[in-house]
């Protein structure tokens, strides 16, 4: 079992899609306000592993457990029920690649539909907490429009404050700037990096290794579906162990030393 | 023929007993068509393979039958089982059935073209599947789909039309009826056209606000 400071426990996780091994025996564990961001290359099986810890996709193999509980499998040792999973999903919250906002609602009904309607929880207080949380983003003023109205940039912090609003003890990033143009990253990185220093636990997949050099705690180094190195942020791209994450590394070096770090 | 559309005046009164019975044979028939085709459409899309296998030969078998006929089948045959329907429930029923298997199958096809990344943020925000539908699911497809449902509404409004057939006394056989008691099928058939088209002008306004809706969203 899990031990109490810590809000995720990944022991031995596997995956494969098919003939493809995606993950094989990955194992971490994040304390509580940790920040940590998970690297590798392309397909080496980092959303796949993020979308495990929530059970998005189910791993073939090994155990999750948030906080104490076990993801997917209940106290009797079987497959949770579609009730007891999603009670297990608001303790997590998600930040997609491509925003994922509902595009039916409205900014702050974004915020408060899923404490409303999953965790119950009363609509002034959550009304009073989502507004809060737009301030918070930088986007009070935008609470009334429709997502389709908001810029990448805009739309990934509604992403952020929805994510925010379930009062998660865990949050994922699963490439939440990947699919900005390059200049909305910026403002997206700004707010990612405030919660990192109020020390939420958050797992972040991310290519921005200026971030994560400076706002993780630690740093997951992922290689065809396995954990390759692991460590502080300074040890990691200061002295990479393995040669994978040298070839790895060199390949973002005009970046990280050039551009996003002033983000 | 001014006196002709003169004698059709003198029997608005079955004119217009007759629109209000396809008005609320049409809104009645295509509110319960939508409802059923709510509950058909995540059955069209299970992973449980006999469900979705039922629904899919549902509404394929159902498309795939001229609604003369069907509502010939539910009026004159259902009574050879025992069951015995007056007019206007057979007309009911057969709208709605009917309808309902064209309304899943538009349901479906907006659901298909959904992008997968809000519902899949719905599961992740631990929506269960019932309130994932609800909430996050239907509501993309009424506005995805509005347009596409408006005009099956306009379908269902000319399918009621054949139900004159059993002797239902909507705006066809009420348009009928003054043409056999005076002889005046030009005026009294024009008149019910047009009476028609001014219907499917107000499904036509509900459509353009509903799509409105849809182009702030989009």
């Amino acid at each position: 079992m899990a031990g109490t400071s810590k809000v995720l426990d990944v022991a031995g996780v596997s995956k494969r899609f098919g003939d493809v091994e995606v993950l094989s025996d990955v194992s971490f564990q994040v304390d509580r306000g940790e920040t940590v961001c998970v690297l590798g290359p392309s397909g080496s099986g980092k959303s796949t592993l993020l979308r495990c810890i929530n059970w998005l996709e189910q791993p073939d193999a090994g155990r999750i457990y948030v906080s104490g509980s076990q993801v997917g499998v209940n106290r009797a040792g079987l497959v949770m029920t579609d009730r007891e999973l999603s009670e297990v999903r608001t303790h997590i919250g998600m930040v997609f690649q491509h925003f994922a906002l509902w595009p039916h609602l409205t900014v702050l009904q974004n915020l408060m539909e899923a404490p409303i309607q999953v965790q119950r929880r009363p609509k002034g207080e959550v009304r009073d907490e989502a507004l809060a949380l737009l301030a918070k983003v930088g986007l009070m003023e935008k609470q009334n429009v429709f997502p389709s109205r908001l810029s990448g940039g805009q739309k990934q912090r509604v992403g952020i404050a929805r994510a925010l609003a379930m009062n998660p003890d865990l949050l994922l990033f699963d490439e939440p700037t990947s699919a900005l143009d390059p200049e909305l990253v910026t403002e997206v990185l700004a707010v990612m990096r405030d919660l990192a220093r109020e020390g939420r636990t958050m797992v972040i997949v991310t290519h921005e290794m200026g971030f994560a050099r400076e706002a993780a705690t630690r740093v997951l180094f992922l290689d065809r579906g396995r954990v390759v190195e692991t460590g502080s942020p300074n040890a990691f791209f200061a002295h990479p162990e393995t040669e994978r994450a040298r070839q790895f590394l060199q390949r973002y070096a005009g970046e990280t030393s050039a551009g996003r770090r002033s983000a | 023929m001014i006196r002709d559309f003169g004698i059709v005046w003198s029997e608005r009164d079955l004119l217009l007993s007759g629109l209000a019975n396809t008005t609320i044979l049409s809104v009645l028939s295509a509110a319960a068509a939508l409802l059923l085709g709510f509950m058909l459409t995540p059955a069209l899309m299970s992973k449980r393979r006999p469900l979705a296998w039922a629904a899919r030969g549902f509404v394929d078998g159902m498309r795939c039958v001229p609604f003369l006929l069907f509502a010939y089948i539910v009026y004159y045959g259902f009574p050879s089982f025992g069951v015995r329907l007056d007019n206007w429930t057979s007309g009911l029923l057969a709208l709605t059935i009917y309808n309902a298997a064209y309304m899943a199958e538009i349901l479906r096809g907006a659901w298909a073209a959904q992008p997968p990344e809000p519902i899949e943020a719905g599961i992740a925000f631990g929506f269960s599947s019932f309130g994932l539908f609800r909430r996050i699911i239907l509501p993309s497809l009424l506005l995805a789909a509005g347009p596409v449902i408006g005009n099956q509404m306009i379908q269902i409004i000319k399918d009621s039309a054949f139900l004159t057939i059993i002797a239902l006394p909507e705006l066809t056989h009420a348009a009928s009826s003054i043409q056999s008691r005076h002889y005046v099928p030009f005026a009294a058939f024009i008149t019910a056209v047009f009476l028609y088209w001014g219907l499917c002008l107000v499904v036509e306004a509900g459509v353009s606000w509903i799509g409105r809706r849809a182009e702030a969203r989009r």
